[in-house]
């Protein structure tokens, strides 16, 4: 019992120091919004912890327009959103930072002869309104529309592009980009739309309005199926110095590979 | 009471061994209870995370709503085509599996040569081995591509592609548990039924078969529980749309419903996602239910 005592107690006293030692310099950016940009976020939070330890960043997944409205209200340093924000929400005292761009690309199997879509072909495409391919000059085959899981930040990003929120009928429901791809690459008559940093060899990203999606066209905004990450401050009170040190990272070009390694387009050079 | 009491009460220091033995009984009792323990906390866990979505969204338009649009900017939370289309897939599942699994457990139990039995119950049992995900990748890259081209149908994932995923994956357990049921029907009955002159087909399914009769109802409950619980599987080839169910049509179960949407669901979409899994542990806990009578109605016999 003595001995089991001792042991607890060096325990103890090891933990305490460890803990002593690692809080020294502890501080607290606290992040709040766009569930669509969980990964990028995530991903850069890891990566400024492990450079600067005793630096805690926290995300919470509320949704874009929480994250707006958190940063003015004092209830995070940094809000997300994965939207633009609007002139009254900049008027009201808010200044945007885009950090990244997210390029969606559409894609058809690789036997579909279609290779040009206009947006608001793909939005008929999805909603079921265009049921053939031959009605957009394709082959005779029925058009089925894959796309992911309710709460995915790449379907909210491409039905809010393409303003068809909850009016897409969808053949199937695919948990991953991945399951989407081979979906897709396995019916001739598929369509679904999916991050671009994916790996696309399998299927035919089509051109959108004629532009190519590629990393140059979304950051030139002549690809249009993309949508900025930004970062919403507030501009009445300075960030604390911990986040003000985050947020000039995450907009370094240090960031960039992490940003691009989390599927996004980094804006910074 | 203080503890040298207790050692004194107990005997211990004239008789070290019960101690140990007491020790012994001690250490299973906890090992024991872990079981019991992850039973309760789950159980409990789920009444506490799902039942608050229930009430919010109201226990009929939840168990009964036809529509389930858990992001769209006026949330609807409806799961009846989670639940029926989770009852048609085992239904059908069962419809296509049992009288394959029944069928081959008695040609292995009763007809067939030893080293065909051999060769196949080694099958059945890496059938039982193969990970519900292998299911679902060969669904996927076969089935759901077949099932567009032989039926044209323009998309392959349907309630059909899951039910015969399902189907085989109930095999073993359907073909096991009536093994060992048909297998234990004492030699005399058969014998009996052979000296009085009917053939060996007819021995079989007249005496030894309704003389297993509660075996084989097992086999088919736990072909059901087996079925109605798979999600990794059905996810891959089942579509996953909230449609009601129909046989061509992409469909969610509720183990898909939950699986699919939890990763990045807040709210009360996570919540009506735990009362989701909260009606589909209820289900389970009906089948086991039934299951305890059939075993129980089995030995009285």
């Amino acid at each position: 019992m003595k001995k089991f005592i001792a042991i607890m107690l060096v325990a103890l006293a090891a933990f305490s120091a460890f803990a002593g030692g690692s809080s020294e310099q502890s501080a607290t950016v606290s992040t709040d919004g766009s569930t669509s940009m969980e990964k990028v976020i995530l991903s850069l939070a890891e990566q400024y912890m492990i450079d600067n330890p005793g630096v805690n960043v926290t995300y919470n997944p509320t949704g874009s327009g929480t994250g707006i409205t958190a940063a003015p209200e004092g209830r995070c340093d940094i809000g997300l959103s994965s939207r633009a924000l609007k002139d009254s929400e900049v008027e009201s005292g808010l200044k945007q930072t885009i950090v990244a761009l997210d390029g969606i690309a559409i894609i058809v199997n690789a036997d579909n002869s279609i290779s040009d879509l206009s947006i608001q072909q793909i939005a008929d495409l999805f909603t079921g309104k265009i049921a053939n391919w031959s009605e957009v000059g394709g082959p005779d085959a029925p058009v089925v529309a894959i796309g992911r899981e309710a709460g995915s930040g790449t379907r909210d990003g491409f039905e809010s592009i393409t303003g068809t929120e909850d009016a897409c009928t969808y053949s199937q429901e695919l948990t991953s980009t991945g399951a989407v791809i081979t979906a897709v690459s396995q019916n001739p008559g598929a369509i679904g739309y999916a991050s671009l940093a994916s790996n696309l060899d399998q299927v035919k990203a089509v051109t959108v309005e004629g532009v190519v999606a590629t990393e140059d066209t979304v950051k030139s905004g002549e690809y249009k199926i993309q949508r900025p990450f930004v970062f919403a401050t507030t501009s009445d009170a300075p960030l604390s110095d911990a986040a003000q040190k985050f947020f000039d990272y995450c907009v370094s070009a240090d960031a960039a590979s992490i940003i691009a390694g989390a599927g996004a387009v980094p804006t910074a050079e | 009471m203080n503890i040298r009491q207790f050692i004194a009460e107990k005997g211990y220091k004239d008789n070290p061994r019960r101690l140990a033995e007491d020790l012994i009984h001690l250490v299973f009792l906890v090992l024991g209870l872990v079981a019991v323990g992850s039973v309760l906390v789950i159980t409990a866990y789920l009444v506490v995370s799902g039942l608050p979505a229930i009430v919010k969204i109201g226990p009929v338009e939840f168990l009964f709503g036809t529509r389930w649009a858990s992001t769209a900017s006026e949330p609807e939370f409806g799961i009846l085509p989670f639940i029926l289309t989770s009852i048609y897939g085992t239904a059908g599942a069962i419809i296509i599996g049992v009288p394959i699994g029944f069928f081959a457990a008695v040609y292995l139990a009763k007809m067939a040569p030893k080293k065909v039995r051999d060769s196949m119950e080694l099958c059945i049992g890496v059938l039982a081995g193969i990970p519900s995900v292998v299911y679902g990748l060969v669904g996927m890259t076969i089935l759901v591509p077949g099932i567009r081209i032989l039926f044209g149908v323009p998309d392959g994932a349907t309630l059909l592609a899951a039910i015969i995923v399902l189907a085989v994956m109930i095999l073993p357990s359907v073909i096991n548990v009536s093994l060992t049921a048909l297998q234990a029907v004492p030699r005399e009955y058969e014998e009996a039924s052979l000296a009085l002159g009917a053939t060996s087909t007819e021995t079989y399914f007249r005496v030894t078969v309704p003389a297993a009769k509660s075996g084989i109802f097992t086999a088919i409950v736990l072909g059901i529980g087996r079925a109605i619980g798979e999600a990794m599987a059905i996810m891959m080839v089942a579509g996953n749309v909230a449609n009601m169910p129909s046989i061509f049509r992409s469909v969610r179960f509720l183990t898909t419903a939950v699986a699919s949407e939890m990763s990045y669901s807040s709210g009360l979409q996570r919540e009506a996602l735990f009362s989701i899994a909260l009606v589909l542990f209820l289900f389970i806990m009906l089948i086991n239910a039934v299951l305890n009578v059939l075993k129980t109605g089995g030995k009285s016999r």
